[in-house]
């Protein structure tokens, strides 16, 4: 504290949870209307306040998704989430650590030119290019499978860069060290490479977790096969035949199931996240 | 770049980048060459004939109206989403800069739409703002306005500007707290001694030493806006009323997909690609340059 100002500091407070609040509104909203039965959520002005039917709700959603609609039940979108997500999470850091690997410890020709190949990805997100992936991928009889819809995510180059970036602060007596005790490249990896850059992969974990989670655009392109569906699939055609049966209890109860883990990867690893978010972007 | 010390074996560095690079290869190159290819065709729908016709889809981009007005609007969404984003965002910070006591929990409850998907972003603001259902709408309709986004398409693009922006604060905000805490706290005592208030020290040192995080956050907004924006876009407007909604990148979804305009779709993949590359070129140019405190 710099100076004792008790209305600049009052002012500061009430700004902060004045945004807390507008900021929060629209889950209260999603909550309150995802513990109302569906008959309630029809009538003007719908509720500001919880009802008494989350868990039938909830229970409803889980196993048989929106009644009319023929939709797959809810754990089954977010089984296939987590799946995916996870796929996408863990396929970055795996390719990422091993290219991050080669690129800053091995002398062999082309590194350079596969260092700038890799750098080049970073530039386009998938959306760019989505009609001649999703050819290839449709080439490769990848559709309606989980390889298809998480391989071409896979490719991205920030994770190696953020890789390098640690390897290279490492120093260079540890390599020296573990060669004279007769350790190979790979013993070196495993015993002091990777311990050593636990907390980052722990960062980097959270942020491709939730990017993984949140894709929406390819899986969509990807899955005709409703038994793939991940969530957030799921939400948009639930929104689609809201038009004909608004079932918004069910709805906004699976928005909030959707919203659940990745909220919940980002608080109980805070921390983890911030400093993934701040050193993988910049 | 390499390291001092480095390992000459011949076959293990290439197995190691092998993963990557091959899928970058089949999952990137490929098609990215495939739309510049692509691009520089014209295919019936059915794809049974295609022809080599050099420029002509950007020449019949350039002329066509509907795309120049795609432009134009996918402009106007970005300038706004990042503006609300980034401003909300900065004096949040700001405040929360001031705060000693609970300022953890406050960044934590701040911190989380960060985590939401942008289809669910969509489908809360859908139903807050609900022609029929919508509690918002109850509202404004107390206050005698009429809405429906449905209809109006001033109206939507006012809504998933909201919801877009809405989703990007969380980002913003811990930039900023991020930046602001790097600045040396003699600096800005040194202003206090000075008298200056904390209006003026936010003006005068605060505001000009964040300005890289500033920079850096814009070219990222706007990056977002641009493209992490589909799934907001698709949940709630499709595009629509009449087009009114439809930023390029839900174009080239729409036309290459829906409408089956290859070409069409592949020009359009390729300008986009020029935006992303000169974007990104922007902003490392800058970062290179970062100042220091």
């Amino acid at each position: 504290m710099i100076e004792n100002r008790p209305f600049v500091t009052f002012l500061a407070h009430l700004t902060v949870i004045t945004g807390i609040l507008i900021v929060a509104f629209p889950i209260w909203i999603t909550f309150v209307a995802a513990s109302h039965d569906a008959i309630r959520m029809t009538q003007v002005p719908i509720p500001l306040w919880p009802g008494d039917q989350f868990l039938i709700n909830m229970k409803q959603a889980l196993t048989q998704g929106l009644g009319g609609a023929g939709g797959p039940p809810v754990w089954l979108m977010l089984t296939n989430s987590l799946i995916t997500a996870m796929m996408i999470a863990v396929g970055k850091i795996i390719i990422s650590l091993l290219s991050a690997y080669a690129i800053v410890y091995f002398k062999f020709p082309f590194r350079m030119g596969f260092f700038w190949m890799i750098f080049i990805t970073l530039m386009l997100p998938v959306e760019v290019r989505i009609l001649p992936t999703f050819k290839v991928v449709a080439d490769l009889n990848l559709l309606d499978s989980y390889w298809g819809m998480t391989l071409p995510l896979i490719a991205s180059a920030t994770a190696t860069f953020m890789f390098r970036q640690v390897f290279l602060t490492i120093p260079d007596e540890l390599l020296e060290a573990a060669r004279i005790d007769g350790a190979g490249p790979m013993r070196f990896f495993w015993d002091i490479l990777i311990p050593m850059s636990r907390t980052n992969i722990a960062a980097l974990f959270v942020i491709l977790f939730i990017y993984g989670w949140n894709q929406y655009l390819w899986p969509l392109l990807i899955t005709t096969d409703p038994n793939l569906y991940t969530v957030t699939i799921g939400i948009k055609q639930m929104l689609n035949s809201a038009e004909l049966t608004p079932e918004w209890n069910v709805i906004m109860m699976t928005a909030l199931l959707a919203m659940v883990p990745p909220v919940f990867v980002v608080l109980s690893m805070q921390k983890m996240f911030v400093k993934g978010l701040t050193e993988t972007d910049k | 770049m390499l390291k001092r010390v480095h390992f000459n074996t011949k076959l293990l560095p290439f197995l190691l980048v092998a993963p990557q690079i091959i899928i970058t290869l089949v999952f990137f190159f490929w098609p990215a060459s495939q739309a510049l290819f692509q691009s520089l065709r014209i295919e019936d729908a059915f794809g049974l004939s295609s022809q080599f016709v050099w420029f002509d889809n950007f020449k019949e981009l350039i002329a066509d109206p509907n795309y120049l007005e795609a432009f134009s609007r996918t402009a106007e969404f970005s300038i706004l989403v990042a503006a609300i984003a980034m401003l909300s965002a900065l004096l949040l910070a700001a405040m929360a800069d001031r705060i000693v006591k609970g300022a953890l929990a406050y960044r934590t409850m701040l911190i989380w739409p960060y985590a939401i998907a942008p289809v669910i972003a969509g489908a809360l603001w859908v139903f807050m703002f609900d022609p029929t259902l919508g509690i918002f709408v109850y509202a404004l309709d107390a206050l005698g306005i009429d809405w429906n986004y449905k209809l109006n398409g001033g109206q939507a693009m006012t809504l998933v500007i909201l919801a877009a922006a809405w989703k990007q604060i969380a980002y913003n905000f811990l930039f900023f707290v991020a930046a602001m805490q790097s600045i040396p706290k003699s600096l800005i005592e040194a202003a206090a001694i000075d008298g200056a208030g904390p209006w003026r020290r936010f003006w005068t040192i605060v505001l000009p030493l964040i300005s890289p995080t500033t920079f850096f956050l814009l070219v990222v907004n706007v990056v977002y806006a641009f493209f992490d924006t589909f799934g907001i876009i698709d949940s709630m407007t499709q595009g629509g009323p009449a087009s009114n909604t439809e930023i390029l990148v839900y174009k080239v979804y729409y036309d290459g997909f829906v409408g089956l305009d290859l070409g069409s779709s592949a020009a359009q993949s390729v300008i986009l690609m020029a935006i992303v590359i000169a974007l990104t070129v922007v902003q490392f140019r800058y970062i290179e340059r970062k100042v220091d405190y």
